[in-house]
């Protein structure tokens, strides 16, 4: 690719994306230092819709923090407050029925599906495409239709609870899910005929924002930024927790390091999910969904508790510290979008601004989830 | 200069295949609702704010316990009760006991984040969720709710 043409070599300007873009979906700004096209130099501005979570886990007892979980991540929400249960349950010595612990796998799983088709969608009208989007809301509305009828609401879910969940799944909802699974299949075929051949679309992305290994080592990447790069790593698989061991899955993981990688990683990560819920269903045991023996008052014992989990972006991990009372007395939150959102600054260097917005596509952001 | 011309001819290919799925989709069923003319029913669980439950003889079941006010997250729920005296037999005497009588539910909806602990905690069902969504206002006085209120309006 031929580099910009250089009139005078100290003339630069600064360019504002965002904080309001549609390209940065959400308030995130990206002053950038532009020679034409080119990107000469990025900054991440944070912060915008930063509110506290952390202190707010600190400030609560245990069960009140549980709806800020689900507000880190509009998207994903379940795969946080799986995060935190899991987290809670260790450090409190809570035991979990296997029922609840299946079906809360097969919720993640539906919630990967749901943020990974939305992400398709905005994806690929970053890049221009307004229809695929269309299509992928409406076979997301499906998945969300069969989470609202078991959770009772259709995004911001407070479905977990320590030691279980709030309500029982029924037979409607495995009839259903079962009915989804193959139409969603079928769909999976359709965007790949739609998109993932379309020549314009591979143009844009084929060896086009390179992240390498090394640099999702350096800032901590995970999830599909890091897979998209060969690092074969997902929680899942490398650190198991609740019931994974128990199905039998793949981690897609692609060499080539472009945003077409990324991209594959998810159209993949998809099928996967499939696969888990539909062993999940069979697998699906009988009996309670709360645990008979169960503290009325939550207060972990002394000590430092660490849970990881892999949502739709990436490890999740959640420390909390324990003084013995009901409030934790530190309350972190690593959440992924915001080490895949820092290597933004190095990799865009020297790319074309459309290139690079393309490339922040790829990155899979959630803004609200960054600055928490 | 082969790969040159197979490439045209590939991405044409492409960009045909994504046409005639396109042209497929456009002869499907429309699935979208035209929103306020029709709605959809919301399912059974489907978590709105919430709403006091009567008794059988149309007053709210609750007792002022104060347990969802614990609970709440977010501080949104309010509640003021009064002791009344009241009289019972028990053994063939009439005694004087008091209870707590609600007098104020108040619910500020513009906190509330719908998370359900309140209703979780309730140790005799006397809150639900309500079906409403159709929530919109310029105000935010509007969403200061009067739960007994609604009951009586309800009943009446």
């Amino acid at each position: 690719m031929s580099g910009p043409i250089h009139i005078r070599k100290d003339e630069t300007f600064t360019l504002n994306v965002g904080p309001q873009h549609p390209a940065t979906h959400g308030v995130l700004r990206v002053k950038m230092e532009m020679d034409g096209e080119y990107i000469v130099k990025a900054e991440t501005v944070l912060g915008y819709i930063h509110r506290m979570h952390e202190l707010m886990g600190e400030n609560r007892t245990y069960p009140q923090v549980l709806p800020n979980l689900s507000r880190l991540d509009y998207l994903g929400a379940m795969g946080y407050t799986h995060g935190h249960v899991l987290a809670i349950e260790r450090a409190a010595g809570i035991e979990v029925p296997e029922r609840a612990e299946y079906i809360r796998a097969i919720m993640v799983e539906l919630n990967r599906i749901s943020s990974h088709l939305f992400w398709f969608g905005a994806f690929v009208m970053d890049l221009g495409g307004f229809t695929p989007l269309m299509y992928a809301i409406q076979d997301r509305e499906h998945i969300l239709d069969l989470m609202e009828a078991v959770t009772g609401s259709r995004l911001t879910y407070c479905y977990f609870r320590f030691g279980g969940l709030y309500n029982d799944v029924d037979d409607d909802f495995i009839n259903a899910t079962r009915a989804v699974i193959p139409m969603l299949r079928k769909s999976l075929k359709k965007y790949d005929a739609l998109v993932t051949g379309n020549i314009i679309f591979r143009k844009r992305l084929e060896d086009i924002g390179p992240i390498s290994a090394e640099m999702c080592r350096k800032y901590g990447a995970t999830g599909p930024v890091a897979r998209g790069a060969g690092l074969d790593f997902d929680v899942r698989k490398n650190e198991p927790y609740s019931v994974y061991p128990e199905f039998d899955f793949d981690i897609p993981v692609y060499h080539e390091c472009d945003s077409l990688a990324r991209y594959k990683v998810r159209m993949d990560e998809m099928e996967q999910s499939l696969r888990i819920i539909e062993q999940g269903l069979d697998k699906l045991p009988d009996g309670p969904i709360m645990p008979k023996k169960k503290p009325k008052l939550i207060k972990p014992p002394v000590g430092d508790y660490y849970q990881a989990v892999e949502t739709a972006r990436g490890s999740f991990g959640i420390r909390i510290v324990s003084d013995g009372t009901k409030n934790a007395y530190r309350f972190k939150l690593r959440s992924p979008t915001y080490s895949n959102m820092s290597l933004f600054d190095e990799a865009c260097e020297g790319m074309m601004i459309m290139d690079a917005l393309a490339m922040m596509g790829s990155l899979d952001l959630v803004i609200p989830e960054i600055d928490r | 200069m082969g790969a040159y011309f197979s490439e045209i001819f590939l991405g044409l290919k492409s960009l045909a295949i994504g046409l005639g799925i396109t042209f497929k989709e456009f002869f499907k069923p429309v699935v979208t609702v035209p929103y306020p003319y029709k709605t959809l029913k919301m399912s059974d669980r489907y978590r709105g704010h919430i709403e006091l439950i009567e008794n059988e003889d149309g007053k709210p079941k609750c007792v002022a316990c104060g347990m969802c006010q614990r609970a709440c997250p977010s501080g949104c729920i309010s509640l003021a009760s009064k002791s009344v005296e009241y009289e019972v037999e028990v053994k063939g005497e009439m005694k004087t006991k008091k209870k707590k009588v609600l007098t104020k539910y108040d619910l500020n909806f513009t906190t509330c984040s719908l998370c359900g602990q309140c209703v979780e905690s309730c140790g005799f069902g006397a809150i639900t969720f309500s079906k409403d969504y159709n929530l919109a206002s310029f105000r935010k006085e509007d969403f200061h709710f009067d739960l007994l209120n609604r009951l009586k309006e309800r009943n009446a």
